[in-house]
């Protein structure tokens, strides 16, 4: 028979294992909100509509992953959309890069695509992009298309 | 022929009684558990000793396969995703379906073949043999000594099972999705902490894991308590324990979904 403190031993790993599955459900699976380390800095946009782009999704630039979007919130004064961007500190970009969201494939993610300007200052920590482009929202796609045709049959019967 | 029918009814009428008395006698059972669980706390050394024994012995299991079925899921999922483009939603096909169904359930239908076929085994053995008897003639309660703490042992160990198991899953899927197929890391994590919900998801995968621990080692107790004191009796005890705690498991797991994710 094995004895009391081995077996206590077991148990409590076994316990803490259990706990710490819960906790890795909890925070990683569930919620998480990881703080983002060294090495990147922030940036902001205002989009009027950022369609689904999630927390975390990734910032894109020329298709490379540059960073993560950090933060999104609505901005009660403007009523536009704020986006807080981390991107790593390798990458660097001038003051007028834009940000548009775009989707990959027809029903996939979202992510923010940044093209750089021309500007010979670069982008500091808490700097925010002036010149952003809304997610397209498909509905208003279709609502577009649809009127434009009826435009067009209206045109044909005159 | 008229006979044959009135014994077939009264074959059948005997088997319901039986049936219905098997039920009253396992509940009172359970209230008899309840009332008798106090030394299982008070001594909680009883309970560890029993949580060594469901819990720890069957940590291997529970790992393994939870690191399989999560892989699976992975690929299967994969192949389906990425026909519609959308093979960033791997994160959560495989954490929703972990977390709401396949944790609970696997971890429960694993425990119950691997600990509560023990149980039965081991109380029907003892009972077989006269300890249970012994014990009593020593004014020892068998119920407070030998059935609440592997009751309660099981009750607490399950729900830690099956936490691991969603957890080993997600990181199997995990595994498979960013490291092998190459999903984007973020994605794959974001979208499913956007998707996850602690209460609605994980909290009920928990509240699921622990009523199936319940019902399991209920049945497992009582099986061993109820087994006829022969080699067959006991042998046959441990058969049924293993099926029926099976098919309550998916059958509490059906209520269950049905009462809570009613809404979305």
């Amino acid at each position: 028979m094995m004895s009391r403190k081995t077996l206590d031993l077991w148990v409590g790993v076994f316990v803490a294992i259990g706990f710490g599955a819960l906790l890795f459900l909890a925070l990683k699976v569930a919620n998480l909100s990881w703080l983002s380390g060294a090495g990147t800095y922030q940036i902001s946009a205002k989009f009027d509509n950022i369609g689904g782009l999630k927390v975390r999704a990734p910032v894109k630039s020329s298709g490379v992953v540059v960073g993560r979007v950090r933060e999104i919130h609505f901005d009660n004064q403007t009523f536009e959309a704020v986006v807080t961007m981390s991107i790593d500190s390798k990458y660097q970009f001038p003051r007028d890069t834009s940000a548009k969201i775009l989707t990959s494939g027809l029903l996939g993610e979202q992510f923010i695509g940044i093209s750089a300007g021309g500007d010979t200052v670069n982008l500091k920590d808490g700097d925010s992009l002036k010149i952003t482009q809304s997610a397209v929202v498909l509905e208003n796609l279709i609502s577009q298309f649809l009127y434009s045709k009826a435009a067009e049959g209206g045109d044909k019967k005159q | 022929m008229m006979l044959g029918a009135s014994e077939l009814l009264r074959r059948l009428g005997a088997h319901v009684t039986g049936m219905v008395w098997r039920l009253g006698f396992a509940t009172r059972f359970f209230l008899l558990i309840l009332k008798q669980s106090g030394p299982s706390f008070r001594r909680f050394h009883l309970t560890v000793r029993e949580m060594y024994f469901s819990g720890v012995q069957s940590l291997i299991i529970i790992i393994v396969s939870g690191l399989f079925v999560g892989m699976v899921l992975g690929l299967q999922g994969y192949d389906t995703l990425v026909r519609y483009g959308s093979s960033e939603a791997l994160g959560v096909l495989v954490a929703l379906s972990l977390v709401r169904e396949l944790g609970p359930v696997v971890a429960g239908l694993l425990f119950a073949s691997r600990a509560g076929s023990a149980i039965t085994a081991e109380i029907g053995l003892m009972k077989a043999t006269e300890q249970l008897d012994a014990m009593e003639m020593m004014a020892v309660d068998p119920i407070a000594r030998v059935v609440a703490p592997r009751f309660w042992a099981g009750v607490i160990s399950m729900p830690l099972l099956a936490a691991l198991f969603s957890a080993m899953g997600v990181f199997g899927g995990y595994l498979v999705g960013v490291r092998m197929i190459g999903v984007d890391e973020g994605s794959f994590w974001s979208q499913m902490s956007a998707a996850v919900d602690f209460v609605d998801d994980v909290l009920n995968g928990v509240i699921k894991s622990f009523v199936f621990g319940m019902a399991i080692t209920w049945i497992a107790v009582f099986e061993g308590y109820d087994a006829p004191p022969t080699a067959e009796g006991v042998s046959g005890a441990t058969t049924r324990t293993v099926v029926t705690a099976s098919l309550w498991v998916l059958a509490l797991d059906f209520v269950l979904t049905a009462l809570m994710f009613r809404g979305n």
